[in-house]
């Protein structure tokens, strides 16, 4: 019965993405400004916490390099926007991402646990001290005007456009090989190992995908602010939100990290919109109930839900006989 | 949207208070005027939006109402409310809040948030809403290009390099009465530290003086210690800190214990703060550092009075007053020409005013001249240069050794 689905479940997803993606595209033309910038936000932390689970899922590292990428990239907008063609940034912001990646990846990604959280997280703090110095030494000051004009359209079809990429590479992952790999290493890596995968070469692959589109992500919302210097690029927040919200939703699924984004983020604007200067206690007692109330994220609640509902359906039956 | 509840739930109770406290002001007109902002109540711009940008906010509030509102063309009064947000430190936060404000909240006015980067991010938002945006917290090499680029925007504080300007040419004034030409300089790694510090550079080189030191420090450095025992070591005639209020209280703490006596001492950030004679009393005497005001001026006095009456602190004497200002050329301009946007950018533009600071005249949306050197005299910050402004005390020089306590 699965089995004869699959071809039919094969393209059943990336088509309901593209559709979702058509959909939302004209969103523009209707929404005001002010929804403008929510679906701004939505969409940023929808494709890094997207492109966190697409690693952090399967192999279980918790990755707090989030705001090291997502500055990387923000950079690479303020340094080479007025110089490339706005077209051409992305591509090399992405470069630059991979790159990066791939020399994190190769020295750290033998770490395990709670060392390769404490590594990740001053991943961050060691490119922003990098950039400070770098930008003292020979630019001169730290701070750096972004003066390109990406208006706030121009940003949400990017992002949109991104997340239905980082969906489709997410899906061609999981269907692959390198994706069963990673399976095996979320469940034990030693095990993984003796099988034959290539652990070092499987984790690294798919923590520069990852990375690759957070960095684009920081490229694509540079332009936003005008003005970027280290703390604003690098800020830690960026990695701890985009883990929360993940988690929030489930790491275990595709879909799942913009489940935990979209209601966090608006629960976020109507918390800051009305209870501006409680924010932070409010937000503390909500992660409170999430984690006592949602520990498996909204899949795990959606996946209980439908373990109710086939038991409910399966002993229907019965009393009906 | 559920979003909308809570304004307009303040609006409400925002407009029974006005009503109640208008009641003898018969003038005031129904509906009161909504001003707009986003600060940094959290995070690490906190402390600088709570020193200089949030109680003068509050303290204009609450005597533009207690005067019966703001004062339209003709006689016209109206009450105003304040909706607030806070940004926690994050432009990207500041951006949204800018957009809430001006699509949700729909507000008739929006107030600049505190420090460069927020009032970088807030810009494209204002331009593209037309509003005025007065920065008084505001501070960078590249003002004229960004006038240009947005005519909205009016900038009370002029460049880094005219900072330095006035700073070096006092020091040269200072060469005929034994000041030495050894310097040692110290500085904050960040933009304002660094926009100073190569501005400094050259100015120094321009007046003949040698620089002895050359230390920068990552923002947030707790121990200052080894840069003054270098300094203490080098013994150099000036001693000139791009800092911040935090490195500024360490450094002159230090300098203090370490024995660190230059003929001139100078601090940036935080030495016009009312804490910095509160922590260092008869030690400040003698301190330079930014900022600075006419003492004598009667505005001034009257002003510090009402921030201490009514906030319950006392001002900074650099930012604060700056940005009390703005409030100041924002009621003039709307006292004269209402509350029609692109009127008021107009009126700004072209005019002057009377302030706490004498008059405000802006040349191409900036505000050209004011006081950049700043000194403790006898417990109170008095502005030394540059001196064409007016107002300006002779500097006590050369500065007096810390007392030994």
């Amino acid at each position: 019965m699965i089995a004869r689905n699959w071809t039919l479940k094969d393209w059943a997803f990336p088509l309901v993405v593209l559709g979702g993606a058509a959909l939302l595209a004209p969103l523009p033309a209707v929404a005001g400004s002010y929804w403008m910038a929510l679906l701004v936000n939505i969409l940023m932390y929808s494709v890094l916490a997207t492109a966190w689970a697409l690693f952090s899922g399967p192999t279980h590292y918790v990755s707090l390099a989030t705001a090291a990428f997502f500055g990387l990239g923000a950079y690479t907008m303020a340094f080479l926007g007025e110089k490339l063609p706005l077209p051409l940034v992305y591509p090399a912001a992405a470069l630059i991402g991979a790159v990066v990646a791939t020399v994190v990846g190769l020295s750290t990604l033998r770490l395990s646990g709670v060392y390769f959280v404490i590594f990740t997280f001053g991943l961050a703090e060691l490119v922003r001290q990098l950039v400070t110095w770098g930008e003292a030494k020979f630019g001169g000051t730290v701070g750096r005007f972004v003066f390109i004009d990406v208006n706030q359209q121009g940003i949400f079809w990017m992002l949109l456009g991104l997340l239905a990429l980082v969906l489709l590479v997410g899906y061609a992952i999981q269907r692959s090989r390198l994706g069963w790999a990673l399976r095996a290493i979320g469940e034990d890596e030693t095990v993984a190992r003796h099988s034959g995968i290539d652990t070092t070469v499987s984790k690294v692959a798919v923590f520069v995908v990852s990375a690759t589109f957070m960095t684009v992500v920081g490229a694509v919302m540079a332009p936003r602010w005008t003005y970027i210097d280290p703390s604003i690029a690098f800020n830690p927040i960026i990695s701890f939100q985009v883990l929360i919200m993940a988690l929030l939703g489930g790491a275990a699924r595709l879909y799942g990290p913009i489940l935990g984004v979209v209601p966090l983020a608006i629960l976020f604007e109507i918390l800051q919109a009305n209870f501006p200067n409680s924010f932070s206690i409010l937000l503390g007692l909500t992660f409170l109930v999430i984690v006592y109330f949602v520990p498996n994220g909204v899949v795990g609640l959606i996946d209980q839900g439908r373990d109710k509902i086939a038991r409910a359906v399966g002993r229907r039956p019965h009393p009906a006989e | 949207m559920t979003t909308r509840l809570t304004p307009s739930r303040r609006a409400v109770v925002g407009g029974i208070a006005a009503t109640t406290l208008a009641a003898p002001y018969v003038r005031a007109q129904a509906g009161a005027v909504k001003i707009g902002f986003s600060i940094s109540k959290t995070g690490p711009n906190a402390g600088g939006a709570n020193v200089t940008t949030l109680p003068n906010y509050q303290l204009w509030l609450k005597e533009t109402n207690d005067a019966g509102g703001l004062k339209l063309p003709g006689g016209q009064r109206r009450m105003v409310e304040f909706v607030e947000y806070d940004d926690r430190s994050q432009s990207e936060e500041a951006v949204r809040n800018i957009e809430r404000l001006v699509n949700q909240d729909k507000v008739d006015l929006l107030f600049p948030p505190w420090g460069t980067a927020m009032n970088l991010a807030v810009a494209p938002s204002f331009n593209r809403g037309g509003f005025p945006h007065l920065a008084s917290t505001f501070f960078v090499e590249r003002q004229p290009e960004l006038v240009q680029r947005w005519n909205n925007m009016f900038l009370f504080l002029d460049r880094p390099s005219t900072a330095i300007t006035a700073l070096t040419d006092l020091l040269a004034t200072l060469k005929d009465k034994g000041l030495g030409n050894t310097v040692a300089l110290a500085s904050v790694q960040d933009q304002f530290g660094l926009e100073l510090v190569s501005a400094a550079r050259a100015g120094i080189a321009k007046a003949g003086f040698q620089v002895v030191m050359d230390r920068q420090y990552p923002p947030g450095t707790q121990d200052l210690a080894p840069i003054i025992s270098e300094a203490v070591r080098l013994k150099p005639d000036m001693f000139l800190a791009f800092s911040y209020p935090p490195d500024t209280l360490a450094l002159t703490e230090q300098a203090r214990i370490g024995g660190l006596n230059p003929k001139v001492f100078y601090t940036a950030v935080g030495t016009a703060f009312p804490l910095y004679k509160q922590r260092f009393g008869a030690n400040a005497e003698g301190v330079m550092g930014i900022g600075g005001v006419d003492v004598t001026n009667p505005k001034i006095r009257d002003y510090i009075a009402r921030h201490n009456r009514i906030v319950g602190r006392e001002p900074d004497r650099w930012a604060s007053t700056t940005t009390y200002s703005t409030l100041e050329v924002l009621s003039q301009a709307i006292e004269r020409v209402g509350l029609d946007k692109a009127a008021i950018i107009k009126d700004i533009g072209a005019n002057s005013f009377e302030t706490i600071l004498g008059t405000i005249k802006f040349d191409k949306n900036q505000r050209v001249d004011q006081w950049w050197v700043g000194q403790w005299q006898q417990g109170e910050f008095v502005a030394l240069a540059p001196t064409k402004v007016g107002g300006t005390k002779a500097p006590v020089f050369p500065k007096p050794a810390w007392p030994t306590a």
